[in-house]
């Protein structure tokens, strides 16, 4: 019995679309989970509100539920000019939840535990407020690296960390994500495999030794469970942070 | 990728090759998620942006008008019902102020009407005392002027028993009317 981590990572292609160039494009049990996530949202809050119903049912409950969460964190972090990434931000926290929580279903693949995913929504983020940053406040947005109110002969060193800061934000906020879920997950299968390998290995004695490490299994889902939840909440709040940076320069 | 496989099989803790090293690591993989992330995540947005969020907010917003709708009409209601009790107060105070007018009213219509009676009734018994009186005193004449006639009667025979002589009638009656004044 070997333990390995690292094979639920792979990336299986199970056909081929087409290809770019010389590389292969390839929908992969990856794209798989990635389409399943949007299946199971797009169920959720298209499905759930087809009651239309003045008292929600149970599944109406959590539509509507995520629908007020996320919207009253962006209106605390981002104002309410912040409403106008509503769909984005949405978008976002409920593909990284949503596709988190599956990715703990055991035989599962987790979508956010690869770092070209990540880091491709926070690029997306990263862009999305350079771009409307410049767009909506022109030459003033580039006061978020003058903080008001430093001395003088600190500035360029102040100045320095913050445009330091701004363009390491896509790298911290995809790394965060990625690594949480990666780590998460190969704790979980070390865990797990320490059940069976005991087992093997020990016959009797290894079975009821591996009681331990199967309680330890079962608290690091519960843990596993609110890490899934907590990264998307964090990649939607940071996302909303730097929105405002966006919407409201000049600290 | 077929090399992946052998992750499986070969007990090999640290791959050696760039091929089937760490899986999130593997830049051959990257073009292909990256377009299926694209696809889904676009394909999200759409879903999200043009049907389920405007679809949550309407079934938000409808409640919220539902639910202060009610909370209006129960305003509306508990303000009709405080002027009808307002209103039934006063009726209820008139009501009794008029009960009491017509009681008052007719108290004294009865005391009147009583007093009346009790002084045409009182009025009757004097006449019919002051009659009474006057007969008396009619009768108690009469009597007397009997009883005289009678005393002066006697008083003249007995004066003729004792003396034989027949008084004269008017020294007889004057004697009887002495005795009877004093």
């Amino acid at each position: 019995m070997k333990i390995d981590p690292i094979h639920q990572f792979n990336i299986e292609p199970l056909f081929t679309i087409g290809h770019i160039g010389n590389q292969t494009i390839a929908f992969t049990n990856s794209s798989l989970y990635m389409f399943l996530s949007v299946a199971v949202i797009s169920l959720l809050m298209i499905g759930g509100m087809a009651g239309r119903q003045l008292v929600p049912g149970r599944l109406q409950s959590i539509a509507e539920i995520s629908y007020e969460f996320v919207a009253s964190t962006i209106r605390s972090t981002a104002g309410a000019e912040g409403m106008k990434f509503f769909p984005l931000i949405f978008s976002l926290f409920m593909f990284i939840c949503i596709s988190n929580l599956i990715g703990i279903i055991p035989y599962t693949f987790t979508v956010s535990s690869h770092i070209i995913v990540t880091a491709a929504l926070a690029f997306l983020v990263f862009f999305t407020v350079l771009i409307y940053g410049i767009y909506k406040n022109g030459f003033k947005f580039f006061k978020i690296f003058v903080p008001s109110g430093v001395p003088i002969y600190i500035l360029p060193l102040v100045m320095f960390i913050e445009i330091l800061s701004f363009f390491l934000r896509p790298v911290s906020h995809s790394v965060r994500l990625f690594a949480n879920m990666l780590a998460g997950h190969i704790a979980l299968k070390v865990f797990a495999g320490f059940v069976a390998m005991l087992g093997v290995s020990l016959g009797a004695v290894g079975w009821i030794g591996g009681v331990l490490p199967l309680a330890l299994t079962v608290a690091l889902t519960a843990l596993e469970l609110l890490v899934a939840f907590l990264q998307a909440y964090v990649f939607a709040i940071l996302t909303c942070i730097y929105l405002n940076d966006a919407i409201h320069p000049g600290h | 990728m077929a090399e992946k496989s052998h992750g499986t099989g070969a007990h090999t803790g640290a791959d050696g090759g760039h091929g089937g090293g760490f899986p999130p690591f593997e830049s051959s993989t990257f073009a292909s998620q990256l377009v299926s992330l694209v696809i889904a995540f676009v394909a999200l947005y759409v879903i999200v942006s043009r049907i389920a969020l405007p679809r949550v907010e309407s079934v938000i917003d409808a409640r919220q008008n539902a639910i202060e709708g009610d909370l209006a009409a129960a305003q509306k209601l508990k303000d009709e019902s405080d002027a009808a009790l307002k209103a039934y107060e006063a009726e209820l105070a008139s009501a009794r102020s008029r009960a009491q007018a017509i009681g008052n009213e007719t108290r004294e219509k009865l005391n009147a009407a009583a007093e009346a009676e009790r002084k045409t009734l009182e009025d009757q018994l004097a006449t019919k005392l002051a009659a009474a009186e006057k007969q008396i005193a009619a009768t108690r004449e009469a009597a007397m002027s009997n009883v005289r006639g009678i005393a002066a009667d006697a008083a003249g025979a007995i004066v003729q028993r004792l003396t034989g002589v027949l008084p004269d009638k008017k020294t007889v009656s004057k004697a009887v009317d002495a005795s009877l004044k004093g």
